[in-house]
């Protein structure tokens, strides 16, 4: 069940995504290691879910430190307007520390909407991937649930047909 | 002659949830001065102690102002301008 029970807030309070782009994140973060990786999963407007995986260059080429160069971020912005998408997800890696929110990333975060999804590298065989939300500098943690598509899972119910429960 | 402003999610508070907004001005910093006649408060959000912020981006067209003279950049009759929050971070 879960409809109706508690308020619009609670039930944004997770990361649906697919599997597929789960992999594609720690795979991209797994790639550039020891230098963080960057990027974003778009999706449609308001739907709250990621489904155009864009790897970003990150200009900082840097294990400390990730930023989206300036052109390229212009260009993946007017993508997205043109597409009526926004980014649902903002990810990026830590390659040495936990995958939890810096104070730099917090200082940065700037899409109040997003899930701002943090990979882990430092342990090369075992991955870290969590999702927050960044809003006026507070940092809040999200559960992350992991879909094989987006058809079985209980959001975004716009697009599903109903049926009965 | 109005340029048109494009303004991200984060500053849409202070246009009333408008993405795109017209503003006057020969220079990014006329832009922005007029941006703050309109909707006050949003100047704060770009400039700070006379210098762009680095946590944003703005662009003449195609053209990112940090490289084309800062807030003297000059703004054409047909421009538009671009505002983007800079997308960064960093485990330190």
């Amino acid at each position: 069940m879960c409809a109706a029970s508690g308020s619009p807030r609670t039930l944004v309070d997770v990361l649906v995504i697919r599997r597929d782009l789960v992999d594609e994140i720690v795979a991209h973060a797994r790639r550039d290691h020891p230098d963080e990786a960057c990027g974003v999963v778009a999706g449609p407007e308001s739907a709250d879910r990621p489904e155009r995986f864009v790897p970003m260059l990150n200009a900082a080429r840097s294990p400390t430190f990730y930023e989206f160069d300036s052109g390229d971020l212009l260009r993946l912005y007017r993508d997205m307007d043109s597409r009526d998408e926004v980014p649902v997800v903002i990810y990026h890696s830590h390659t040495a520390t936990e995958a939890y929110p810096s104070r730099t990333d917090v200082s940065y975060a700037s899409e109040p909407d997003a899930h701002y999804v943090l990979v882990s590298t430092r342990e090369s065989d075992s991955d870290e991937f969590r999702s927050f939300r960044i809003v006026d500098g507070v940092v809040t943690e999200e559960d992350v649930q992991v879909v094989e598509s987006y058809m079985f899972a209980h959001t975004g119910a716009d697009d599903l047909p109903d049926h009965d429960s | 002659m109005p340029v048109t402003v494009s303004v991200p999610t984060i500053l849409r508070t202070h246009t009333g949830g408008e993405k795109s907004v017209e503003a006057k001005g020969a220079t990014v910093a006329e832009v922005i001065d007029d941006l703050e006649a309109r909707h006050p408060g949003i100047a704060g959000r770009l400039v700070k102690d006379g210098k762009l912020h680095r946590f944003v981006n703005i662009y003449v067209d195609d053209e990112d102002v940090r490289f084309a003279g800062g807030l003297d950049a000059k703004v054409g009759e047909n421009s538009t301008v671009t505002i983007l929050p800079a997308v960064a971070g960093g485990s330190r």
